[in-house]
């Protein structure tokens, strides 16, 4: 029977949760890395048993971790995150120019097709790879070298870049996103980036209705068998694209409120994606403290609210980022974390929910890996 | 030689307890420490101080002797204490966060 393994990366310590395919009793491990702020963990595809931590605090910076067992054991690999060149400025919160600093690893994205290689997405916003299990990481610079560079601003998180998909069916293809400059394209396996904003729009925050740069991405989601198509949680708006990036549409249709942070695509069916409703900007919480997930199987515009399981009264947590995923199983698994520390499973594609770990840290991201 | 007191999280990522003890060449001086101790334990590097300025970690400090040795020059000599192993160098994780 299948297994399904859950990497939940909290603000103290990471931990792993284990069922078998019928997702009805899990076995947590951990904390690993007691005390520490997990910002994200995450398996290879190419390898299952290969992960890749992100491990920092305020104290003693940023380290990464690796494990080859499952998350049984681990051990540090390289933590220097250098810029190419001379870093240069960007934009400081009041507009001023602000020189390129380092402060840590928000998303780790494995390749698909080799264990050793890996990106990682930073604040101050640029991407790094390393071919070779981590022990080194190299800028991919021309994404920061975009010509645009100079004029991106961070979102009230940090100018993070927290968003990396890679295309299934084109190796040079790479999408990432960055709060708030917003989503990027590279079709040269990372060498050259071109912005992908057009459609979006940000007049509260940004007057000019076609601004190249400037939007306040939360999460892309990709479903394989669709690589054009990308859907999009904006810091207000659902927006989805079927041209790669080239222009988007909004898709929020009858939602309760289209502010939030995360977004996933079913496993099996890729017109059927999910998010999590966020009050506002400045409440970070659900509207009406009912915790509800709204699914759509059309691809936006039409949403259904899904509740049971879900507490539907008094609950102000948030959902982060980068705290969604699925599993592969035939029934397809959603899982989600919150800032109060509770992770959620769906075992039918989020028609019943329950909670799988109560009392965690408050939760920055959940990663799910299929097991055979 | 000199002997080094970790905070207790670098205790754990160096997978070390109690002291660390270092054969320093030349003066005993904060980089001088700090160069075996992240030779000697290369998971450290970095946590201590920024990889490109070689600066001190703002909520990192250095006690010795009685005192905060934290804003003192990286070249400085150690107190003779520390560097003939009497007393320890101990760096400290700042106490903040509220």
């Amino acid at each position: 029977m299948s297994k399904v393994r859950v990497l939940v990366g909290t603000r103290k310590g990471a931990f792993v949760l284990a069922s078998d395919g019928k997702r009805d009793r899990w076995d947590i491990s951990g904390p690993h890395f007691g005390g520490w702020e997990i910002y994200h963990l995450k398996g290879s595809p190419a390898d299952p048993n290969r992960l890749y931590a992100s491990q920092s605090t305020g104290w003693f910076g940023q380290l990464i971790q690796r494990s080859n067992d499952g998350g049984q054991t681990w051990e540090p690999v390289d933590n220097k995150f250098v810029y190419d060149g001379v870093p240069g400025t960007h934009q400081w919160y009041d507009g001023t120019p602000h020189p390129w600093e380092f402060k840590r690893v928000w998303h780790l994205e494995p390749s698909l097709t080799d264990p050793d290689t890996v990106y990682a997405g930073v604040e101050d916003a640029a991407l790094f790879r390393s071919s070779d299990g981590g022990k080194s990481w190299q800028e991919l610079s021309g994404l920061r070298g975009h010509g645009s560079g100079s004029r991106w601003q961070p979102g009230a998180g940090g100018m993070c870049l927290h968003t990396i998909v890679l295309d299934p069916s084109d190796p040079a293809r790479i999408y990432i996103a960055i709060s708030a400059a917003g989503a990027f394209r590279s079709d040269d396996a990372g060498k050259t980036w071109k912005p992908i904003n057009r459609g979006l729009k940000s007049q509260q925050q940004i007057p000019d209705p076609t601004a190249e740069v400037g939007h306040c991405v939360h999460r892309i989601a990709m479903h394989p068998a669709r690589p054009g198509v990308l859907f999009m949680q904006k810091h207000w708006d659902v927006m989805r694209t079927d041209n790669a990036g080239e222009s988007w549409q909004e898709v929020s249709g009858n939602l309760p409120v289209d502010f939030g942070f995360v977004i996933d695509v079913h496993a099996h069916e890729p017109e059927t994606i999910y998010v999590v409703p966020i009050k506002s900007d400045s409440e970070h919480y659900p509207p009406e403290g009912k915790l509800r997930v709204y699914r759509s199987r059309t691809g936006g515009n039409e949403w259904q609210e899904l509740t049971k399981g879900l507490p539907q009264s008094n609950c102000y947590v948030n959902v982060l980022r980068d705290a969604m995923a699925v599993d592969s199983l035939d029934k397809c698994g959603v899982y989600f974390g919150t800032t109060g520390g509770q992770v959620y499973a769906s075992a039918d594609a989020g028609d019943n929910w329950a909670p799988i770990a109560r009392d965690l840290p408050a939760v920055l991201s959940v990663e799910v890996q299929t097991l055979p | 030689m000199i002997r080094v007191v970790l905070p207790a999280h670098l205790r754990i990522l160096a997978r070390v307890e109690g002291e660390v003890n270092l054969e320093v060449e030349g003066l005993a001086t904060q980089r001088s420490v700090l160069n075996a101790l992240e030779a000697a334990y290369p998971m450290l590097r970095g946590t201590l101080r920024d990889y490109v300025t070689e600066q001190r970690r703002p909520y990192v400090r250095f006690f010795a002797c009685e005192q905060d040795l934290s804003h003192e020059p990286p070249d400085t000599p150690l107190p003779e204490p520390v560097a003939s192993g009497a007393e320890p160098f101990l760096i400290v994780g700042a106490i903040a966060g509220g």
